[in-house]
C-alpha cells in the first residue's frame, strides 16, 4: 500500500499551480509514509513486475509456507484422527482409568486443547520466520 | 413452568448491556465501512475476543453439554472439532485471505477467479449457510425461555431476533465488535462460575460413592432423584431397560394410557401430550438411539457406524469452520495478514479455555438431571442442573447466571450472522447504500425467525454440525484450493460449490422428511461431510483441470498479494472502492490516504 500511496501524494500537489476558481476542499497531504521501506528495492520490482525471476521467487515461498502449514496440520490430524480408531479396536484402552478418570475422557476431554494451541503457536512462529526470511531475501 | 425471577432479572441485563454497549459506540459509526468493516482500527486481543465471542454459539453454550449428558464421550468430538477447526483456518486460510482483501466470501471468489457469476451462486450460499445458522440459535433461545418464563417457543425467538436487528440497525459492525467482546467473557464467567460451585457442591457432598444416584461406571440406566413429572411434547421412542412402573396419562404404545403403567424392557412409544409420574429412584428411559446405561455412555464408539459417523463429524467439524460466513468477515478487521494469524491464536486459546467447563457440565448432568433424557431436552442441561444440585436460592442465582450466558450465546452469533448475511446481500443483491444495510438487516433476521418457529426443533449441536458440513462441503475446497492452487478456474470452483451443497441439502432434506415420518433415514444424513467433502473437492479439482483455458490472467498477480509478507507491502483492500455511495466514498478518500 505504501508504495502506491507515493504516487496520489504527486498528484495531489498539482492543483496548488492551477488556481481553482472556488476555494478548494482542504486535503491533508502526505508526502511520506515513515512506515514504509525508504527506498523501492530492485527485487520488489522484479516481484511486482512479474518477471520470471521474482514468480519462480513467489513460487518458491509459497511452497514453502504451503509445507509448512501441512506437515503441522497433518501432524494434528494424524493424531486426532487415530483416536476414534484406537478405541474403538482396542477396546481395553477405555477402561484404564487415571487418578479416578475413564482415559477417553482425559484423552479427548482435555489433551486435544493444548496440542492445538500448540501446534498453532509453533505454527505461528515458522510462518513468520519464513515471511522474514523472504523480505530479508528480496531486499538484501 | 414455575418462574425464575433472578433468570429474567439477568437476560434483561444482558439485553440492556448489549443495547447500551451497541449504543455508546455506535455514535462513532457513521460511513458504510464504519458499519461493515470496524475500520479496522481493532487491537488483536480485543479482536480475538471478539471473534470468539461470536463463534461460541448456543451449540458451545448448550449444546455440547446437552450432547454430553446424552451421548457421553463421543459428543467430546463437538468441543474438539470447533477448535481444530480454528487451527485450519489459521494454518491455511488467515494470513492470505486477509491478504487478499476480500471482504466477504464472495469478494473473495470474486478477487481469486474474476467471475461475477460464480460470486453471484456463492452470495446465495453465504445467505442459505447464514440463515440456516440462525435457525438453531433462535430455537435455542425459544427453548430457554420456556424454562424462565412460562410462554411459547417463539418468544424467545423473537427477543433475540429483535435485540439483534435493532442493535446492528444501531452501529453495525463496530457495535459489534466490541459487545462480541464483551460477551466472550461474559459467557465464561456465566459457564465457569457456576461450574465451579456445583462442583465444589457436588464434591462437597461425597462425591459420585455417596450420592443417591446410579455411578457413571456401573452398567446401570442414571435413576431419577426425585419425583418426576415429565410432559411430552413432542412423540417420542424411548428405550426402556429395566421393569418400570409409571403413572402415565395420554397416549402411550399407541394406546390410551390412564393412570398406573408397567413398562417391560424394550422400545416404548409415547405421544405428544403425554405427561409421565416416575418415582424416586426408577430407572431412566432415554431416547432411542442413545447410550441407555452409564457404562456404554461412558465408552467411546460402540460399532462401525458410530465410527464412521465420527469421521463424519471429524471431517465436518474440522473443515466447516473456515467456510462459516460470520468467521471470516471477523478477519477484515485485523490490519493485515500477521495480525490475522496472531488473532487466530489467540481464538484458540480463548476456545480451548470455554469448551473444559461445557464437558464437567454435562458429565454432572448425567447424575443430577436425567430426567431430561425422557423428553430429548438435553439442551437444557445448562440450565437446569444448577436448581438440580443445589435446591433454593443459590441453585436459581446460578441458574440465572447461566441462563444469562445462553442469552449472551444466541444474541452474539446471531449479531454476527445477521451482519455477515446483511453485508452480503447489501453489497451483493442491493445498490450498498446504509439504508439498504438496515434493509437487509430486516430481511437477515426476519427470515431465519419465522423458520425458527416453523420448523421442529432438534438437537442444537446436530444441526449446527450439518451446517458445519454444507460450509465444509461449498466454501473449504474453494478457499482452500483457491488460496494454495494455482490452477484452479471458476468453473471448477462453481462446479464444485453446486455439487457439494446440493449433495448436503438433499441429505438435509432426507434427514428432515425422516424425522417428521418415523425416523428411518440412517444418522449419516444428519452427518454427512464424510462423503460430500472428498466429493466435492474431487469435482473442483477435475472440473478445473479439465477448463485450464478459464484460469485468470492475472493469476500470478493475485498470488503474490496473497502470500507476499506484510512489510512488501502488496496488500490491497477490494472493499473500500466498491461499498458506500459516491458521496460516501469522496467522503473516504478525503483527508486518508491509507485504508
Amino acid at each position: 500500500m505504501s508504495r502506491h500511496a507515493a504516487g496520489p501524494g504527486k498528484h495531489e500537489q498539482q492543483p496548488k499551480y492551477v488556481e481553482p476558481p472556488t476555494k478548494p476542499r482542504r486535503k491533508r497531504v502526505v508526502l511520506a509514509d515513515s512506515r514504509a521501506p525508504v527506498t523501492v528495492l530492485r527485487t520488489v520490482v522484479e516481484l511486482e513486475e512479474q518477471t520470471s525471476y521474482g514468480e519462480e521467487l513467489v513460487r518458491q515461498f509459497i511452497r514453502i509456507q504451503l509445507r509448512t502449514a501441512v506437515r503441522m496440520w497433518g501432524s494434528v490430524v494424524l493424531v486426532l484422527a487415530s483416536l476414534p480408531a484406537l478405541f474403538h479396536f482396542l477396546p481395553h484402552l477405555s477402561e484404564v482409568t487415571l487418578t479416578g478418570v475413564r482415559l477417553p475422557w482425559l484423552v479427548l476431554g482435555i489433551a486435544p486443547f493444548p496440542l492445538l494451541f500448540g501446534v498453532g503457536y509453533w505454527y505461528n512462529v515458522r510462518a513468520e520466520r519464513n515471511e522474514r526470511d523472504f523480505v530479508d531475501m528480496v531486499e538484501k | 413452568m414455575e418462574v425464575n425471577l433472578w433468570a429474567v432479572a439477568t437476560v434483561m441485563l444482558v439485553a440492556v448491556a448489549t443495547f447500551y454497549i451497541g449504543y455508546r459506540s455506535s455514535r462513532l459509526a457513521s460511513t458504510t465501512p464504519d458499519f461493515l468493516v470496524a475500520r479496522r482500527a481493532i487491537r488483536s486481543s480485543r479482536n480475538a475476543a471478539a471473534v470468539s465471542g461470536e463463534y461460541l454459539s448456543a451449540a458451545s453454550f448448550l449444546g455440547v453439554a446437552g450432547l454430553v449428558l446424552k451421548d457421553g464421550v463421543d459428543a467430546l468430538w463437538y468441543p474438539i472439532g470447533f477448535t481444530a477447526g480454528y487451527l485450519a483456518l489459521m494454518v491455511f486460510v488467515a494470513a492470505p485471505l486477509r491478504r487478499s482483501g476480500a471482504y466477504t466470501l464472495p469478494d473473495f471468489c470474486e478477487a481469486r477467479l474474476g467471475s461475477r457469476g460464480l460470486r453471484g451462486l456463492s452470495t446465495a450460499f453465504v445467505v442459505f449457510i447464514g440463515m440456516l445458522y440462525l435457525v438453531p440459535q433462535l430455537q435455542g433461545a425459544g427453548l430457554s425461555i420456556t424454562r424462565i418464563l412460562p410462554f411459547p417457543h417463539w418468544v424467545g425467538a423473537l427477543i433475540v431476533a429483535g435485540v439483534v436487528v435493532v442493535n446492528v440497525f444501531g452501529g453495525g459492525m463496530r457495535a459489534i465488535t466490541i459487545v462480541q467482546a464483551f460477551q466472550y467473557w461474559l459467557k465464561l464467567f456465566a459457564i465457569a462460575a457456576p461450574t465451579f460451585v456445583m462442583c465444589a457442591l457436588f464434591i462437597g457432598d461425597g462425591g459420585i460413592s455417596s450420592s443417591a444416584t446410579t455411578g457413571l461406571t456401573e452398567p446401570y440406566p442414571p435413576t431419577f432423584t426425585s419425583a418426576t413429572k415429565i410432559d411430552v411434547r413432542t412423540p417420542v421412542i424411548l428405550q426402556v431397560k429395566e421393569h418400570t412402573w409409571l403413572f402415565a396419562e395420554g397416549v402411550v404404545d399407541d394406546g390410551p394410557a390412564q393412570g398406573s403403567t408397567f413398562w417391560a424392557p424394550g422400545d416404548h412409544k409415547v405421544g405428544a401430550g403425554t405427561q409421565l409420574h416416575f418415582f424416586q429412584g426408577s430407572a431412566v428411559p432415554v431416547v432411542a438411539g442413545a447410550p441407555a446405561d452409564n457404562e456404554s455412555w461412558l465408552r467411546p464408539v460402540a460399532g462401525t457406524s458410530d465410527l464412521f459417523l465420527t469421521y463424519s463429524l471429524i471431517l465436518a467439524t474440522f473443515l466447516g469452520t473456515m467456510g462459516l460466513p460470520h468467521v471470516l468477515v471477523r478477519f477484515y478487521t485485523n490490519p493485515d495478514g500477521r495480525a490475522a494469524r496472531r488473532t487466530t491464536l489467540h481464538v484458540l486459546l480463548l476456545l480451548s479455555l470455554f469448551y473444559l467447563f461445557p464437558m464437567l457440565v454435562g458429565a454432572l448432568s448425567r447424575l443430577y438431571t436425567p430426567e431430561l433424557l425422557v423428553t430429548g431436552q438435553t439442551d437444557l442441561a445448562v440450565l437446569a442442573l444448577p436448581t438440580k444440585i443445589a435446591p433454593g436460592v443459590l441453585g436459581e442465582i446460578l441458574a440465572a447466571v447461566t441462563t444469562a450466558g445462553a442469552f449472551a450465546a444466541f444474541l452474539s452469533t446471531s449479531s454476527g450472522l445477521v451482519v455477515s448475511v446483511a453485508g452480503v446481500l447489501s453489497t451483493d443483491v442491493l445498490p450498498g447504500r446504509v439504508r439498504d444495510f438496515k434493509f437487509a438487516t430486516a430481511i437477515a433476521g426476519g427470515v431465519p425467525l419465522a423458520l425458527a418457529i416453523v420448523l421442529r426443533p432438534s438437537d442444537i449441536s446436530l444441526t449446527v454440525g450439518l451446517v458445519f458440513a454444507l460450509a465444509a462441503s461449498t466454501f473449504c475446497p474453494i478457499l482452500l484450493l483457491g488460496i494454495w492452487w494455482r490452477r484452479l478456474t471458476w468453473v471448477g470452483a462453481a462446479a464444485g460449490m453446486v455439487v457439494g451443497g446440493v449433495l448436503v441439502l438433499s441429505a438435509l432434506v432426507v434427514h428432515t422428511i425422516s424425522g417428521y415420518t418415523g425416523g428411518w433415514a440412517s444418522p449419516l444424513f444428519a452427518q454427512p461431510a464424510i462423503i460430500t467433502v472428498p466429493v466435492a473437492f474431487l469435482t473442483v479439482i477435475l472440473a478445473s483441470l479439465a477448463t485450464q483455458r478459464t484460469m485468470p490472467a492475472d493469476v500470478n498477480r493475485i498470488r503474490l498479494r496473497m502470500h507476499a509478507p506484510d512489510r512488501l507491502g502488496f496488500i490491497r483492500d477490494r472493499d473500500i472502492a466498491r461499498f458506500g455511495t459516491a458521496e460516501e466514498r469522496a467522503r473516504l478518500a478525503n483527508g486518508r490516504h491509507r485504508q
